[in-house]
């Protein structure tokens, strides 16, 4: 660790796993309900758990994008965060707003909820993974706007790499396009519309440029390779996510009640979005390939290279899967968009917030990189959490690929529930595959306390 | 001009590879495009010709001509750059530019001639289609400039000499891209019938 105040990403860091756990447990727990449908009821009826279970991924992760560029951003800068100091009271103001709010969706009805916080001054909520009440969402943006105020400054003030330029061009725009969540129109066409503007901007446009410049940091880092090289790929990468992602949004637009061009935009350009994810792929094993070093930390080496092939599986494959029109006609809202989703989210924004933490937690705590025996528990824990979610994603793709056809393909097609109890066994069979990850996911933190012999530093 | 004394060995792809990875992306979206709008006039004939005669052909192909002497432009100022004529090579990058802008204008003219007609995206699948492919390749036109306005104050600053003008090729080379997707798109949606 090269300068003081990067040392602030520990907190956010941590934070993001204990959230990460608190997803996980929901997940698991949601799983189950697929299959047991009174399982916790009345105290956690499914609708709550999925709330829970999506609001603290989002947060997690942006607790992970925060605590990535508070690491990286000095670093690359080559001087000290702009305002410490700030940076840790936001914090506490984002880690308090995110747990009052998951225990208000935990705690009373969502009704009294909204209630409670005014949602009628500005009615925000009630929205797929924008439930939060309005003013959790203003605190949103003010955490935001001072993050970025904070990293703006440093870099502003510093030196000026693609990588830190990337990183805060695809950070305000994460703030930016979080504005749409404050449009509420009543026309519910327009307002998935807009709501789209939020969910597939960020995860398809600007989260992709978060990603390419952290994996891109890491892999400079652990490779030794030119930045000049990787500065390169970074380019074309982020270019191509921007002209396929931004018009994909179109692949939301096909049944809404949009115009029918939408059907048509919508198809060719998402049909494009694997390749910046087919590229990070490429980019990816090129580099470690070329390496002028072996890292100490095989850990984080492995953590970027997952990375790169599971968000390519995960977003581009199974994105591609159902993107276009005719197929989607058939698969939209099914388990082939649970399968996408989890695959994607685990592929590309899990896995880099995590291989940012593999990279940097030893540095913070004045290591090289983890000791032999934790890497191996870390090692571990990468294939039991990543071979689960393969596995979760299998079976989902299987349990969409009978509901498309019994529900809306077949001859006779079959109502909703009937076909869901149809697909019992794959859920029963995902529930234990969550199980696993969950495991996994306990194996990973283990492998921070885990002691064992230092590693050799071979540079 | 002699020119022939430096121009030993052309490599194989001029300028930086980086730039080939994204023009063969860029021929990829375009190729879609093109692949879907041919299949749909399969699929419409009649319809597509009725509507195609509606195009003013005189503004693209005046469009197509700017486009193409704005390309022999860039390979002026690749030559000259190559004889490190600093200023020869940027003011036959402005005149590439002028080029671009004349394309832009006329292409804004034939836009607002349709738009005035109340003809939109939804108006029918041709119009559909040709407001989608010109206005994406109209962005196109608009970020080639940006690039080759670029390279002008990199020149200007003395970045490019006769041993490294890979920057300039770099340019030239998505520049011609721009240019030969418009050699496509001009005769498939207003020509072909």
């Amino acid at each position: 660790m090269k300068y003081e105040s990067q040392g602030i990403a520990k907190l956010y860091f941590i934070a993001a796993i204990a959230l990460f756990v608190g997803q996980i447990l929901f997940g698991v727990t949601m799983g189950l309900q697929y299959v047991m449908g009174d399982f916790l009821f009345p105290e956690i009826p499914f609708n709550v758990a999925r709330m829970v279970h999506t609001n603290l991924l989002i947060v997690w992760l942006l607790f992970g994008f925060m605590g990535s560029a508070y690491f990286l951003v000095p670093e690359e800068a080559e001087r000290e965060l702009y305002s410490p100091m700030l940076a840790k009271v936001m914090f506490w103001v984002f880690l308090t707003a995110g747990v009052l709010t998951i225990l208000g969706y935990l705690l009373v009805p969502y009704a009294r909820l909204a209630e409670i916080t005014m949602n009628d001054l500005l009615p925000t909520m009630g929205r797929e993974f924008l439930e939060q009440p309005t003013i959790t969402k203003i605190g949103i943006v003010i955490v935001a706007l001072a993050f970025i105020f904070n990293i703006g400054m440093t870099i502003l003030s510093g030196r000026k790499t693609v990588i830190n330029v990337v990183l805060l061009t695809g950070l305000v725009g994460l703030a930016v396009f979080f504005l749409f969540s404050f449009y509420n129109p009543d026309n519910l066409v327009l307002d998935k519309y807009f709501w789209w503007f939020v969910v597939h901007l960020w995860v398809e446009g600007v989260w992709e440029l978060i990603m390419a410049s952290l994996l891109a940091y890491v892999l400079i880092k652990v490779t030794g390779v030119d930045r000049e090289v990787i500065e390169k790929w970074l380019y074309i990468i982020i270019a191509m996510a921007l002209i396929s992602g931004l018009v994909g949004t179109g692949h939301h637009f096909f049944w809404i009640g949009t115009p029918d061009y939408w059907q048509w935009l919508g198809s060719i350009f998402s049909a494009l979005e694997p390749i910046p994810f087919f590229m990070m792929t490429l980019f990816a094993f090129n580099v470690v390939n070329k390496r002028r070093r072996d890292h100490p930390n095989k850990a984080a080496v492995l953590w970027a290279l997952g990375t790169a092939v599971m968000a390519f599986l995960g977003a581009g494959v199974w994105g591609f899967l159902h993107t276009l029109a005719p197929v989607n006609f058939y698969t939209h809202g099914t388990q082939i968009t649970a399968a996408h989703g989890h695959m994607a989210f685990y592929g590309a924004y899990v896995m880099v917030v995590l291989t940012m933490i593999s990279y940097s937690m030893p540095l913070m705590r004045g290591q090289k990189a983890a000791n032999v025996n934790a890497q191996k528990h870390e090692i571990r824990s990468f294939w039991i959490m990543t071979i689960s979610m393969v596995f979760i994603t299998l079976l989902l793709t299987g349990a969409g690929i009978m509901q498309v056809y019994l529900q809306r393909y077949a001859a006779d097609p079959l109502p909703f529930m009937v076909v869901q109890d149809r697909l019992a066994h794959f859920y029963w069979a995902r529930e234990v595959a969550g199980i696993t990850f969950l495991y996994g996911l306990f194996l990973y933190i283990y492998s921070f306390f885990a002691k064992g012999e230092e590693v050799a530093d071979v540079e | 001009m002699t020119t022939d004394t430096v121009f030993t060995e052309p490599k194989l792809l001029p300028g930086d590879l980086a730039i080939w990875f994204f023009i063969f992306m860029e021929l990829l979206v375009f190729g879609i495009f093109f692949i879907a709008y041919a299949v749909m006039r399969v699929q419409n004939i009649e319809m597509f010709n009725q509507y195609q005669l509606t195009l003013n052909r005189e503004l693209g192909a005046v469009n197509t001509l700017l486009l193409i002497t704005s390309s022999y432009f860039v390979v002026r100022a690749v030559y000259a750059i190559k004889l490190n004529k600093v200023s020869l090579c940027v003011n036959w990058l402005y005149a590439a530019l002028g080029g671009g802008l004349g394309f832009l204008i006329l292409k804004s003219i034939e836009y607002s001639e349709k738009f005035s007609a109340g003809i939109n995206l939804s108006t029918n699948t041709f119009y559909m289609f040709y407001l989608s492919l010109t206005m994406f390749h109209f962005l196109h036109v608009v970020l080639g400039m940006l690039i080759l306005f670029a390279i002008v104050i990199k020149a200007k600053r003395g970045a490019y000499t006769e041993k490294n003008h890979t920057g300039v090729e770099t340019g030239a080379s998505y520049w011609h891209m721009v240019d030969l997707v418009w050699i496509i798109l001009f005769p498939l949606v207003y020509i072909i019938r």
